[in-house]
């Protein structure tokens, strides 16, 4: 990339600059919340309040992922009795049925997903904090995976949404979601969102300049 | 316009950069930390248009016809994805039911509602525009498809499968989603937009 050049390798907080994060466009910030000259979107230097929301929403995902994992996400009646699955052991069960490719997959999207996400924002939250100045590129592209990856655990919800729908065999079986259900597609919107609150600029800010 | 117009403040970093003359690649990155600025091919708005309603008939067939359908014993069962979601609304899981509503069908019906209605207006309205990033995050439809496909493998040994046209819909819809978002050039539309527009003041 050597025709595009940094000029001198400055933020554009440091000379009084903001890009909307709607539109683009550059502009001078004079204040926080300015709106945009060309689309009225309101203009921050970094998020507001980012890091405390970002806690506050990664607390609420962590207490959650508790019930998430230990509380079955599917019931299944039938003429043999009842059984209550658990995420892990809807992998286990896809597993030992033969099909490990998509034990793997749901292993991954379910169980891999959530706990990197609250493991590496939590990370950058503790890094930000201590003003870290390594791996700022490496931080950087951890919180791109987070954004990137999120939307994946929404498989076990989807899954058992079908399966529900389609197991309605009075006699013979039928499956409800269970509580663990609930707990799970809370922690997975959660962590949308405070992968969404965390700003990523805050990893480059030097040690001059304040915490937003 | 001005001195500021051939400058990109990186998203990721916030790293004033200049932008360059003649992109290398299809893409522009933050010479520091390697975010995505933007891309360089150059949006063609009639195709995404096409591909955007492609996709909304797509979306009405997925919507309105059962899914699959299971047969065992004499026994026949098939569902729509409303059903589905009423089905748990029934079950008391309301909020469950709430969230596969959103992410599965207004979602996704808002994103292509908004992208036809920028994408067919000769001036696109800014307010859309502004709303469009924030809606999309929230569609889900290709991770639902990837759920369909894991149910199918879990019920394939249990009960005979008929799939249905919303299957092929739903699979048809997220192919055409990703090339709709690939042809897709936000930064284009937005230069449009300050050309014809006077700035607010």
């Amino acid at each position: 990339m050597s025709e595009t050049a940094a000029l001198a390798a400055s933020s554009a907080r440091s000379l009084g600059l903001a890009a909307c994060p709607a539109c683009g466009r550059i502009e001078p910030l004079s204040r926080e919340d300015a709106p945009c000259g060309r689309c009225g979107n309101p203009l921050h230097s970094r998020k507001p309040e980012s890091v405390s929301r970002t806690w506050a929403l990664l607390t609420a995902a962590c207490v959650l992922f508790i019930p998430a994992n230990l509380l079955p996400i599917m019931e299944t009646g039938s003429l043999f009795g009842s059984q209550q699955d658990t995420i892990i052991s809807g992998v286990i069960y896809l597993w030992t049925s033969g099909s490990w490719p998509l034990a793997a997959l749901v292993f991954f999207a379910s169980i891999v997903v959530p706990l990197a996400k609250l493991a590496i924002l939590g990370f950058l939250l503790v890094s930000v904090h201590y003003r870290m100045r390594r791996w700022r590129g490496i931080r950087t592209r951890l919180y791109r995976f987070v954004e990137f990856v999120g939307r994946w655990s929404m498989l076990d919800i989807f899954v058992v949404t079908v399966l529900a729908a389609l197991v309605r065999l009075q006699s013979l079986a039928t499956i409800k979601a269970g509580p663990g259900a609930l707990a799970f597609g809370a922690v997975v919107v959660l962590t949308m969102l405070a992968s969404m609150a965390f700003d990523p600029r805050l990893i480059w800010d030097g040690p001059e300049e304040r915490n937003g | 316009m001005n001195a500021r117009s051939n400058l990109s403040i990186c998203h990721d970093c916030d790293l004033l950069q200049r932008e360059p003359a003649e992109p290398s690649g299809a893409v522009v990155k933050c010479v520091r930390c390697g975010a995505v600025l933007y891309r360089c091919n150059p949006g063609n708005r009639e195709r995404t248009l096409a591909l955007t309603l492609a996709a909304a008939v797509l979306f009405l067939i997925a919507n309105a016809f059962p899914i699959v359908g299971i047969e065992t014993q004499g026994q026949h069962n098939a569902s729509t994805l409303l059903g589905a979601v009423l089905t748990l609304w029934r079950d008391h899981d309301g909020l469950v039911a709430l969230l596969v509503l959103v992410t599965t069908v207004l979602a996704p019906a808002t994103e292509i509602a908004m992208m036809i209605a920028v994408l067919a207006a000769r001036r696109p309205s800014i307010r859309l525009l502004r709303w469009l990033p924030a809606i999309r995050p929230w569609a889900m439809i290709e991770v639902f498809v990837l759920g369909l496909l894991v149910s199918i493998q879990k019920l394939s040994h249990l009960a005979i499968l008929i799939p249905g046209v919303a299957l092929w819909s739903f699979i048809g819809l997220m192919l055409l989603l990703a090339a709709k978002s690939a042809t897709f050039n936000a930064r284009d539309v937005w230069q449009s937009v300050s050309l014809s527009e006077p700035r607010r003041t």
